[in-house]
C-alpha cells in the first residue's frame, strides 16, 4: 500500500504537460533510432545524454527512458518488414514476424508485435511497482553459478528449435561461441583469436554480426531470387489493426509466460535479448502448433516481443535499487544518474523518492504513449513494403552500413559486415540455422565468464551448480529442458500415444 | 548524432584542414572525447563531467563529442588514439592503464604513442567487506586470509589495478587470496553486498551506495593520509573516519589510480597547451569540486613534468608486481 501512495505521488510528478511532451519526443526519437539497425537504444541514449546535463534529473530520465521504449518498439519494425533486427533483442521477432509479413500480413504482424510489447512493458512496470523491495533483495542472491545456470537454461530452452538438423545447429552454435571468444578475455586478461590485428582487440560486436547475417545475407538472397520482396501486396488498413487487437486474448498463456520470463531475465539480469530467445524457445516447445513456428505463427511474435519488453522494463529496477544495470541501455542511464548527481543504489529509493517514483509513473504513461504512437505508424511502415525493391534494396544496404559504422565508429566493422553477409548467404543456401550462432554470440562470453568465475570460487568443483536451492533448481530445469525431446518421446511411447506429436503442454 | 558529427567533422577536416595548425592553436571543429571505458564506467563519468563543465562554463567554443571505446580493458580507445597520430581533435580519457596495459598484453599501441595532457584526480582504493562479516579491522581480515582456505576477493578485470593491488597485499602480508575477475567494479560491489565474495578493493564511488545502505563497510584506505572529511555516510562514519591501511598495520602505504587525459603523439605543442588551459580552468569550477566530493577522490591536478614523473613512479611500482606474478609479456 505504501508503494501505491508513492506511485500516486509519482504520477503527480510525471503528469505535467512538459513531461508528456518530453515523453512524446523521446518515443519518436527512439522509434527512429530503433528502426536503424546498429544505432540501437544504447547508442541513442548516449547520444542524447549531453542534452540532459542542463535538465533536472526527473525530466532527464523521463526523456532517456521514453527514448528507450521507443527504440525497443522501433527495433521490431525492421525485424518484421525486412528480416533485419533493429535491436539485438528483436532477433527472435524475425523468426515468425518476417514470414508472416511475407504472407502479406505485415499489418497483422506489426500490430501484434507492438501490442504484446506494450503488455510486456506494463507487466514489467507492475512488477517493479509491487515488488520493488523484495525483488531487489532477490537479485542479490545471484552470483556467478546462478548466472551460468540462467544462461544454461536459455541455451537449453532454445536447443532443437527450427527444422535444421541437430548437426547443423551445433555447427552454427559453435561458430557463434568462437566469434564470442575474440578479443580480451575477462578472466585471464589475455587476448584470444586476435591474430595481432588491433581492430579485433575489442572483440566482434554482436550487432555487426546481426546486421551482416540478417541484413546483407537477406538482400543477397533476395537479389538472387529475382530482385523483389514477396508479400508486397500487404493489406494496409486501420481496420486490420483493430481486428488484430481482437485476436490478442487468444494468446494469453503465451503472453503470461513470456512476461514472467521477461521479468525474471530483466531482474537477474540476463537481459532482454536472452529473454526473447528463451521465451520464443519455450513458446515453441509448449505450443500445440510447435511445427508452425518459423512459418509465420502469431504466437512466435507474441512470445519474444512480450518477453523483450518486460525484461527491458524490469531491468530498470536492479539499476535503481542495486546499481547493477540489467541491460546495456540501463548502463548508459546509470552513467547519466551519476552525472546528474544521484547515486544509483539502495539509498536512492529513500533519498529521492520523488525521482524514483516519478520515473516509475512515467514508465506507465510513457509506454502507453509509445503504444499509441507506434500503432499509428503501422500503416505507414507496412506501406514501405510497396516500394519496389530496386529502390528499397539499395536504401537498406546504405542503412545497414551506416548502422554498422555507428556501433564503434570504425571502418573495419564495415568489412566485417560484408563478411558476415556472405556467411549469412551461405548459411541460408546450405540450410544452416542462423539463430543458434546469434544466441551463442550474445551469451557465449557471459556464460563463459560466469562458468569460469564459478570454477575459481568452487576450486574446480562442478557441485557448485547444485550448491543451493536456487542454482540447483535452475540447473535442473535446464537439464530437463535439454533432454525434453528425448523424455517426451519416451513418455508418449510408454503411454502408447504413437500418433501424437511429442509436444506436451505444461499448463 | 555521434556518427553524423564525426562525418561532419571529417568533411570539415577536408575543407578546413589546410588552414588549421597555425600559431595560437584553437579547435575549429568538434573535439572528440575518447573514453577508454564503456558507458557508465568511472572513466565515462569522468569524461562526461568534463564535457558538462566545458558546456556550462563556455570553456571552449568547439562542441564536444563523447565516444566510448572501452573494448579490451580500454585498449580499443588507446589503439584508436595511437592511430590518430598528429590529430589534436582526439582527447583520450583513461587511467593508469594507458601505460600499464601494454605490459600485460600484446596490444597494437605503445604508451609513447600518446602525449600526457593532465592527470586530474587520484581515485582511492579501499578494502571493503560485507557488513555482516566478522572482521573488525584490517588485522582481523589479514589473519583470516592466512588460514589455509584463504579468502575470496573480487575485482574489476584481470591483471588490472584491482588484481595488482590484491597481489601487493598478498606479498606484503603472506596472506592468501583467491582473486575472481568481474567485468566491472560495480559487479564486484554487488557480489560483495550479496556475500558471494569476502572482500573487494573498490574505489569509493563504486561501493558508496552499498556502504550508505549498510550492506558493506570499509576496513581501510590505501593512502598515506586519511581521506577528506565530508558528511556522515553510514551511521556516524564519514570518509575521514576510515583508517589508512598503514595505521591498521598493513604495510602498503599508497595505491591510487590517476584519472588521465592524453593527446595523440605528434600534435602541435600549442594544442597540448590549449587543452591544458581548458582542463586547468575546468578543475577550478565548483562543478569539478562537487564531482571530486561526490566520488571521494583526491583532488590533485598534475600536468607537464609533474605528471611525467608521477607516471614513471607509478609504472615502476606496477611493473615490479607484473614481473613477480609472471604477467609481463615484454
Amino acid at each position: 500500500m505504501e508503494n501505491f501512495s508513492n506511485l500516486m505521488t509519482g504520477f503527480s510528478v510525471a503528469l505535467t504537460t512538459y513531461h508528456i511532451a518530453i515523453m512524446g519526443a523521446g518515443v519518436l526519437l527512439g522509434i527512429l533510432v530503433g528502426v536503424l539497425p546498429g544505432l540501437g537504444a544504447p547508442n541513442g541514449v548516449s547520444l542524447l545524454l549531453p542534452l540532459t546535463f542542463t535538465m533536472d534529473p526527473i525530466s532527464a530520465i523521463i526523456l532517456l527512458t521514453s527514448m528507450y521504449w521507443g527504440a525497443l518498439f522501433g527495433g521490431s519494425t525492421t525485424s518484421i518488414l525486412f528480416n533485419i533486427p533493429g535491436e539485438p533483442s528483436s532477433v527472435a521477432t524475425t523468426f515468425d514476424g518476417y514470414p508472416l509479413a511475407r504472407k502479406g500480413q505485415a499489418t497483422h504482424a506489426l500490430t501484434l508485435a507492438f501490442l504484446s510489447a506494450g503488455i510486456g512493458a506494463l507487466f514489467g512496470v507492475l512488477v517493479i511497482t509491487g515488488l520493488s523491495s523484495w525483488v531487489a533483495k532477490f537479485a542479490l542472491k545471484f552470483s556467478s553459478p546462478e548466472y551460468f545456470a540462467v544462461y544454461f537454461l536459455t541455451f537449453a530452452s532454445f536447443v532443437g528449435m527450427g527444422s535444421a538438423s541437430p548437426f547443423k545447429t551445433v555447427v552454427s552454435m559453435m561458430l557463434g561461441f568462437g566469434f564470442a571468444t575474440v578479443g580480451m578475455d575477462t578472466i585471464s586478461g589475455s587476448l584470444r583469436l586476435t591474430y595481432e590485428i588491433p581492430d579485433l582487440i575489442k572483440g566482434i560486436s554482436f550487432l555487426i554480426a546481426v546486421i551482416g547475417l540478417f541484413g546483407i545475407g537477406e538482400l543477397l538472397l533476395t537479389m538472387e531470387e529475382g530482385l523483389r520482396f514477396d508479400g508486397i501486396r500487404a493489406r494496409v488498413s486501420p481496420r486490420e489493426v483493430l481486428k488484430t487487437i481482437a485476436t490478442l486474448p487468444r494468446h494469453w498463456v503465451t503472453l503470461l509466460r513470456s512476461c514472467l520470463i521477461g521479468c525474471w531475465m530483466g531482474i537477474t539480469p540476463g537481459g532482454p535479448t536472452a529473454a526473447s530467445f528463451m521465451s520464443y524457445g519455450l513458446a515453441k516447445r509448449f505450443s500445440r502448433r510447435g511445427k508452425e513456428f518459423g512459418k509465420g505463427e502469431p504466437a512466435g511474435i507474441v512470445a519474444p516481443e512480450a518477453a523483450d519488453h518486460s525484461a527491458g522494463t524490469s531491468a530498470m529496477l536492479p539499476m535503481l535499487a542495486l546499481g547493477i544495470p540489467g541491460s546495456a541501455t540501463a548502463a548508459v542511464m546509470m552513467g547519466g544518474l551519476m552525472i546528474w548527481g544521484l547515486t544509483p543504489g539502495p539509498m536512492l529509493f529513500i533519498e529521492r523518492p520523488d525521482f524514483v517514483w516519478g520515473l516509475i509513473a512515467s514508465m506507465y504513461i510513457g509506454n502507453v504513449v509509445a503504444v499509441v504512437l507506434v500503432l499509428a505508424t503501422v500503416p505507414l511502415f507496412a506501406s514501405i513494403l510497396r516500394i519496389p525493391f530496386s529502390i528499397i534494396g539499395p536504401v537498406i544496404v546504405v542503412v545497414c552500413f551506416i548502422g554498422a559504422y555507428t556501433v564503434n565508429s570504425g571502418t573495419f566493422d564495415l568489412w566485417l559486415v560484408l563478411a558476415f553477409g556472405l556467411v549469412g548467404y551461405v548459411f541460408k543456401k546450405l540450410d544452416y540455422p542462423i539463430a543458434p550462432l546469434v544466441l551463442a554470440m550474445v551469451l557465449g562470453d557471459k556464460a563463459e565468464d560466469a562458468f569460469r568465475q564459478s570454477m575459481i570460487m568452487a576450486r574446480g568443483s562442478l557441485a557448485v551448480f547444485w550448491s543451493n536451492g536456487l542454482v540447483g533448481t535452475i540447473m535442473t530445469i535446464g537439464v530437463l529442458l535439454l533432454l525434453w525431446p528425448l523424455l517426451a518421446a519416451g513418455i508418449s511411447r510408454v503411454s502408447g500415444g504413437f500418433g501424437r506429436t511429442p509436444s506436451i503442454r505444461l499448463n | 548524432m555521434n556518427s553524423k558529427m564525426s562525418i561532419a567533422a571529417a568533411v570539415c577536416a577536408v575543407i578546413f584542414g589546410a588552414t588549421a595548425a597555425q600559431a595560437e592553436w584553437k579547435p575549429t571543429k568538434p573535439v572528440e572525447f575518447v573514453v577508454t571505458s564503456g558507458a557508465g564506467g568511472g572513466t565515462d563519468t569522468f569524461a562526461r563531467t568534463i564535457q558538462s563543465i566545458i558546456a556550462k562554463n563556455n570553456l571552449m567554443e568547439a562542441p564536444v563529442v563523447v565516444v566510448n571505446k572501452g573494448g579490451g580493458s580500454g585498449a580499443e580507445g588507446y589503439v584508436y588514439g595511437a592511430g590518430n597520430a598528429g590529430n589534436p581533435y582526439k582527447l583520450i580519457f583513461g587511467t593508469n592503464n594507458q601505460y600499464l596495459l601494454p605490459y600485460v598484453a600484446k596490444l597494437g599501441y605503445k604508451p609513447a604513442d600518446m602525449v600526457p595532457v593532465a592527470s586530474m584526480a587520484l581515485d582511492e582504493f579501499l578494502i571493503w567487506v560485507n557488513a555482516e562479516a566478522p572482521y573488525k579491522d584490517i588485522k582481523d581480515f589479514v589473519d583470516a586470509a592466512k588460514k589455509p582456505e584463504g579468502l575470496k576477493m573480487g575485482g574489476s578485470q584481470s591483471k588490472d589495478t584491482d588484481q595488482t593491488l590484491v597481489s601487493i597485499v598478498q606479498n606484503a602480508t603472506g596472506a592468501k587470496f583467491t582473486y575472481i575477475p568481474f567485468k566491472s567494479g560495480g559487479e564486484a560491489a554487488v557480489q560483495l553486498a550479496g556475500a558471494h565474495i569476502d572482500a573487494n578493493v573498490n574505489n569509493p564511488n563504486e561501493n558508496f551506495g552499498q556502504w550508505k545502505a549498510g550492506m558493506v563497510r570499509p576496513l581501510c584506505v590505501f593512502s598515506a593520509n586519511r581521506m577528506a572529511a565530508g558528511a556522515k555516510v553510514a551511521g556516524d562514519m564519514s570518509w575521514s573516519d576510515i583508517p589508512t591501511c598503514k595505521e591498521g598495520g598493513l604495510n602498503v602505504e599508497n595505491y591510487q589510480m590517476p584519472r588521465t587525459v592524453w593527446l595523440p603523439a605528434g600534435v602541435p605543442d600549442d594544442a597540448v597547451k590549449f587543452f591544458v588551459d581548458v582542463l586547468t580552468k575546468a578543475q577550478q569550477t565548483p562543478e569539478w569540486k562537487s564531482y571530486i566530493e561526490r566520488t571521494s577522490q583526491t583532488d590533485r591536478f598534475l600536468t607537464g613534468d609533474e605528471m611525467r614523473s608521477f607516471v614513471k613512479a607509478d609504472e615502476e611500482k606496477a611493473v615490479q608486481v607484473f614481473k613477480k606474478e609472471g604477467w609481463a609479456v615484454q
